[in-house]
Formats: C-alpha cells, sequence, structure tokens
C-alpha cells in the first residue's frame, strides 16, 4: 500500500504551479478572451499527451498524472479546453486523433447531459454517435473561464467515471485556493488591533475548510488511482469523490468570501470567479445528490463487495 | 501509487485473519464496547495476542515488540475491526505510556514496564486531566513535593480510563508551583497499589462507567519513577500526546468501518430518498478518511513523521460517527427509542466523541496554528 505521489509526479505538480502562476496570475485580465495561440505551449510542456502511448508522440503515462495536472489547473483556474479535451474526448479518440491532441493541433469537447464545455474553445465535439462539428448555440455559462453550448441537434451522452474523476480534482486545487486566500488575507489584515486569524470565529471555520479539502484530496486520488488502473471501484470512487470535492470547493469559496468581508463580494476580487467554477463543477456531470443516489444504489446492494 | 496490498502486507493479512478465526470464540465477537471491556476475558485476549507476535507489532524489537513496518499495524487494526475482535486491554500503555517510555525513560524503567505493557500483565491510565485543567492542560494542580528519595503526591485527576484495574498511571503533576507556566511540571509513573491511591468509578450519560476519577492522598512515588527531569513533565507530555494522536487514525477508521457496516445492515430495503443520501454520504466519509489515514501512513513510512492530513482524522472521525449514530436512530423508526442494547449506547457514547482526546476545539486550534499558520489565538 502506497498512497502517495512519485518524485516525477511531484515534480510535474510544482513544474504545472509554477508555469500556470507565471502565465495565469490572480492579476491577469479577466475579461480578456481566451487566446487559442497559448495552447501550443501545453503541447510542448507535454501536458495533453501525458496519457497518449508514445507511439503516438505522447508521454505514456496515466490518468494520475493526469490528475495532478488538473487539480494545478484548478488552482489557476486555467480558462483553455484541457479538462473538454483530455479528461472528455481523449480516450475514445483513434491513435491519430490522440497524436494530433498530444501535438496541439486539435481541440476537442463531448456532449455531457446535453451541454458541451468549453463551447467556442474546440475544434471538434464527441457525442455517443460520434464526432460532430460544434455547430448550435453559446449558452450564459456561470463561469466564463468555461463556456457552455449545446448542439442544434443534441444527441445525449453521460459523464464517465474519468470525467468525474477529473472534476473531482479540479475541484480540489478551487479550494485549495480559495482556502490559501482565506489564510492570506486572515494573517494579513488587522481589525481591533490583530490580525483576524487570531479570533477563533476565522480561524474554525478555515480549519474546517483545510479538513474538507484534505479529505476530497484522498478520494480525489483514490477515484484518479481507480480509474488508471481500471478498477471495479471506479464508477463508485469518481461519483463519491466529484460529489465530496465539489460540495468542498463550493464551502471553500463561500467561507474565503466571508472570511474577505466586504472585498470578496466584489468584482474586482477573483473570489467569485473560483465560487463560479466550484458551482459550475458542481452541478455539471451530476449533481452531487446524483452521484450520492448512484453510490446508495452501489452499496446497498452489493453491501458486503464495497465495504470489505 | 499503489493502493492494493503489497505480496508481503497481503501475506501478513492472510495469516492474521486465519490467527484470528482460529483464536476468537465466537461469543466474544461484536462486542459494542463499555465496560465489557474491562472483564477477564481482555486480558486474556491480549496475552493470546502478545504470544501470537501481534502485541506492539511496531515497538522495535529489543523492546519486545514485532519491529514492522506501520502499515502491518494498520492491517493488524482493520482486520481486527472487520472480525469485531476486542483490541487489547493496554489502549494507554501501547499507545501512551510505552512510547513516552521508550523515548524519555532510563534502561530500568524500560526494562520494567515496556515488555509487561505488551503482555498485558500490567494495565495502565492516564492522569492527565483535572477538574480545573481540562483542554489547559498547563493548569493542573495535582503537587508533587520532594521529600527524601520519593514524591509525596496529592490531588485530583479525572477521565481516566482503566484506572479501576490499573497497575500503573502516567500522571502529569506540579512541583514547582513558582516556576513560569509549563516549567514547573514533572512526569511521574505511579504505582496504582500504593497506598493513598483511590479510585473511583464517573458514570457517563449511557449509564455506563468507563472513566474514573483518582484520588491521590499523600502517596508516595520513588525518585526513580520520574520520566524525564523534574521540571520538564510539559515536554515528555507532549510527547505522550503526540502518541496517541500519531496512531489514533486507523484505530478510529477501523471502529467506524464497524459501524458503517451495521448501518448498510439496518438500512436494507430502504427506500426513501433521503436517508439513502444520508447513508452514502456516510460511507463516503468513511472512504475519505480511509484513504487520508492512507496517505498520512505513507508519508509516515517513507520520512518517520505522519503526514500533516493525520491531524484532521480525530475530527472527522468524531463528526462522522455522531451523524451516523443519529441515522441509525432514524433508520430504526418507531423503534429508535427502543434501547436495542447497540446503537442507543453508541449514540450517546459519540456524545464524547468531540470531547475526549482533544476537544474539537482545541483540534481546530492545532490545525489552524501549526498546520496553517495563522497567528495563536492566545
Amino acid at each position: 500500500m502506497d498512497f502517495s505521489l512519485t518524485e516525477e509526479q511531484l515534480e510535474l505538480k510544482a513544474e504545472a504551479r509554477r508555469w500556470l502562476d507565471a502565465h495565469f496570475p490572480l492579476d491577469r485580465d479577466w475579461e480578456a478572451p481566451w487566446d487559442p495561440a497559448g495552447w501550443r505551449e501545453l503541447a510542448e510542456l507535454g501536458w495533453l499527451g501525458v496519457s497518449v502511448p508514445e507511439e503516438h508522440g505522447g508521454a505514456g503515462l496515466g490518468f494520475l498524472e493526469e490528475a495532478v495536472l488538473l487539480e494545478e489547473l484548478g488552482y489557476a483556474l486555467y480558462p483553455g479546453p484541457y479538462f473538454s479535451t483530455v479528461a472528455l474526448a481523449l480516450p475514445q479518440l483513434s491513435g491519430e486523433q490522440q497524436a494530433k491532441v498530444a501535438a496541439g493541433g486539435r481541440r476537442w469537447s463531448a456532449e455531457v447531459d446535453g451541454l458541451v464545455p468549453d463551447w467556442g474553445r474546440v475544434d471538434a465535439v464527441l457525442t455517443d454517435d460520434g464526432e460532430v462539428a460544434p455547430e448550435g448555440e453559446a449558452l450564459e455559462s456561470i463561469d466564463p473561464t468555461r463556456p457552455l453550448g449545446r448542439l442544434a441537434s443534441p444527441r445525449g451522452g453521460e459523464a464517465s467515471p474519468r470525467a468525474l474523476a477529473a472534476l473531482a480534482a479540479e475541484a480540489v486545487g478551487v479550494a485549495q485556493r480559495a482556502l490559501d486566500l482565506a489564510l492570506r488575507h486572515a494573517g494579513t489584515r488587522e481589525q481591533f488591533g490583530k490580525p483576524i486569524g487570531t479570533y477563533q470565529a476565522v480561524s474554525h471555520p478555515l480549519a474546517d475548510t483545510y479538513m474538507e479539502t484534505e479529505l476530497a484530496r484522498s478520494l480525489a486520488y483514490w477515484a484518479a488511482w481507480c480509474v488508471a488502473e481500471d478498477d471495479e471501484q471506479a464508477p463508485v470512487a469518481a461519483a463519491a469523490a466529484k460529489s465530496q470535492a465539489s460540495e468542498a470547493a463550493v464551502a471553500a469559496c463561500e467561507r474565503s468570501i466571508q472570511i474577505h468581508g466586504g472585498i470578496g463580494f466584489t468584482w474586482e476580487h477573483p473570489l467569485h470567479r473560483y465560487y463560479r467554477r466550484a458551482q459550475w463543477i458542481e452541478h455539471f456531470g451530476g449533481s452531487p445528490a446524483q452521484l450520492r443516489a448512484r453510490v446508495a444504489d452501489a452499496i446497498l446492494t452489493k453491501e458486503a463487495a464495497w465495504t470489505a | 501509487m499503489n493502493l492494493r496490498d503489497t505480496s508481503d502486507e497481503a501475506a501478513f493479512r492472510a495469516e492474521l485473519r486465519a490467527w484470528i478465526a482460529d483464536n476468537l470464540p465466537d461469543n466474544e465477537r461484536g462486542g459494542r464496547g463499555g465496560e465489557r471491556r474491562f472483564e477477564d476475558f481482555g486480558r486474556d485476549w491480549s496475552r493470546k495476542l502478545y504470544d501470537a507476535g501481534y502485541s506492539g507489532l511496531t515497538w522495535p524489537k529489543e523492546y519486545g515488540g514485532g519491529g514492522a513496518p506501520y502499515s502491518h499495524q494498520a492491517i493488524f487494526l482493520e482486520e481486527m475491526a472487520r472480525a469485531e475482535a476486542p483490541g487489547h486491554i493496554g489502549v494507554i500503555g501501547l499507545g501512551m505510556a510505552g512510547p513516552t517510555i521508550m523515548v524519555h525513560g532510563t534502561d530500568a524503567q524500560k526494562e520494567k514496564h515496556l515488555r509487561k505493557i505488551l503482555s498485558a500483565e500490567d494495565v495502565w491510565c492516564q492522569g492527565f486531566s483535572e477538574p480545573g485543567a481540562g483542554s489547559d492542560l498547563a493548569a493542573v494542580r495535582t503537587r508533587a513535593e520532594r521529600r527524601d528519595g520519593h514524591y509525596v503526591v496529592n490531588g485530583q485527576k479525572v477521565w481516566s480510563s482503566f484506572a479501576h484495574i490499573a497497575d500503573f498511571c502516567i500522571l502529569v503533576t506540579l512541583s514547582d508551583p513558582d516556576a513560569p507556566r509549563y516549567q514547573g511540571l514533572t512526569y511521574l509513573i505511579v504505582d496504582m497499589h500504593s497506598p493513598g491511591v483511590e479510585v473511583r468509578p464517573l458514570r457517563q450519560i449511557t449509564g455506563e462507567a468507563e472513566f474514573n476519577e483518582i484520588f491521590f492522598t499523600d502517596v508516595e512515588v520513588p525518585v526513580e519513577n520520574r520520566l524525564g527531569e523534574e521540571g520538564e513533565g510539559w515536554q515528555v507530555a507532549m510527547t505522550t500526546l503526540l502518541h496517541e494522536r500519531g496512531t489514533l487514525g486507523f484505530a478510529l477508521t477501523a471502529v467506524l468501518e464497524v459501524s458503517v457496516r451495521k448501518l448498510l445492515v439496518l438500512a436494507e430495503g430502504v427506500e426513501d430518498a433521503d436517508l439513502r443520501q444520508r447513508i452514502a454520504r456516510e460511507w463516503i466519509e468513511l472512504q475519505a478518511l480511509r484513504f487520508t489515514n492512507y496517505r498520512s501512513l505513507t508519508t509516515l513510512m517513507k520520512t518517520g513523521i505522519p503526514g500533516p492530513e493525520g491531524s484532521i482524522a480525530k475530527l472527522q472521525w468524531s463528526l462522522a460517527n455522531q451523524r451516523l449514530t443519529k441515522l441509525a436512530r432514524e433508520l430504526l423508526g418507531h423503534d429508535g427509542i427502543v434501547d436495542d442494547g447497540w446503537w442507543n449506547y453508541q449514540q450517546l457514547r459519540s456524545r464524547g466523541n468531540t470531547i475526549e482526546a482533544g476537544t474539537s476545539e482545541v483540534l481546530r486550534n492545532i490545525v489552524a496554528e501549526r498546520v496553517l499558520g495563522l497567528p495563536r489565538s492566545r
């Protein structure tokens, strides 16, 4: 039993944190449109072909490495179609198409519950009936860093365990960022002559956020491991992780906004952007309640297998 | 990352499972905890565990332990819980007194105590909390006055499990009332059979008496029973508490797993959507706790120090156990107010979970200050 990231995975995580901090800092121009020119840089970093076999120009690694990146992409609130291309579409593409993805040549999305994420930022959409062109209607997404659209003729499709596990990993990154912002504020903002983090009414909710984030991280990496190993627990693990991690991210953002006080409620402060992403994740691909219902179906019929 | 047992771990698990099946009588399985733990079977069973090499798995071999990796201890706790086997009776000795003696004890103290903790020949209790010193351990008032070759101890301790059957007590005393806070404390090993030691059971909201008060009246404790130096009791006590929290996560999760399994049996055929949601949530919370323990354990095995995420195990477990036992009462329907001999006890007992071994408030302070680096609140 070994529940830890390898040296290489930790290095990948640190590299992602550095690169994303430099290219997508908190004080970026949030209103600027997404620039597809940067997508090729992700290919050069090797992030797009992480799980693509080496003969197709990828690194031949697995979903765990992708989960590591997704956590950091969530932490940075990266606006490109990484989730859609890599987590939703990639495994179902042909070797030839995967090679194009790894090289940064083609961006994909997929239809889930009638919605297409990263609408306007992708070249093709995967549906239950195969590939279609992204033709239809752009919707007003609650998270402008992750647009939504609807195909002119919707075909269906639902979130796979891989998609749910990816969202769980992103949610952990969002929760961690909301916590880090709150900690920085609580440690420096002074009222009544002391940093507000001195007051237990402020510090204890942050301890709760820490607890929920760590628990969510454990579930997210459990789910990622199950997906990477094609373990039979993958569907339940992914549903469990996504339901819990997305709720943890939403709660982390809400507590962070509260602890920031007035500034946390302004458009100017980036917190609302994280809050929007947290709620986007919470409801895309199945709400926490829907996913828990799935977990209940599994554990209340196959009790022995799941609790052992 | 590999969440499956290694071949060595799998072999250990299989061997242990077979041993439990061969050695644990059916009528001793499924105990609900509480007072029954203190009956004769507890000591006999603990002795059996010792003879089979399952006591102090991670203790160094020179002290009579198994010298095994922490993963074996985790597997031991999981398998014992799955078999609903009673635990070793030496909870305080194994988890607190023993590790503290290993760090701060003299050779003579190690020789005298460690092996008998493992074999359950000696049962230990803890004398930390007092009526006026709960979360604030540095405020203890139990006096230890040095006279010739011994300390004379006077005072009162509370919330002491096992005290009524204990042979020894780890006792935090005030030896110098004039010293600055944290510097006047001395840590003693007290023979519970000494004249002047009186134990009175404390009845809890369950109706049972798992805890005790201990009264010390002119109890003479030889100086060689001191652990660490005079005035350094605070540092020694911190070692004890570190060990209490370090190994707690797996034990707690194992117990919670038993409860979740019983909850799932109770929930068979439940169709109410809200109840199904809450059952799923408790199952998910159990997995979250389990895998957080695995993470912390992996860090412990690689670095010798448990990961910071381990500090949340007790906080999360106590809240989960409180929710879960109330959910069970609800699943019992109209019979939820009939004492079924199991859930009623567990639900009432769970209210102590957020108080004992560090209140949730103190644990949140620890996370805020030591893990998150927020400024101290006092």
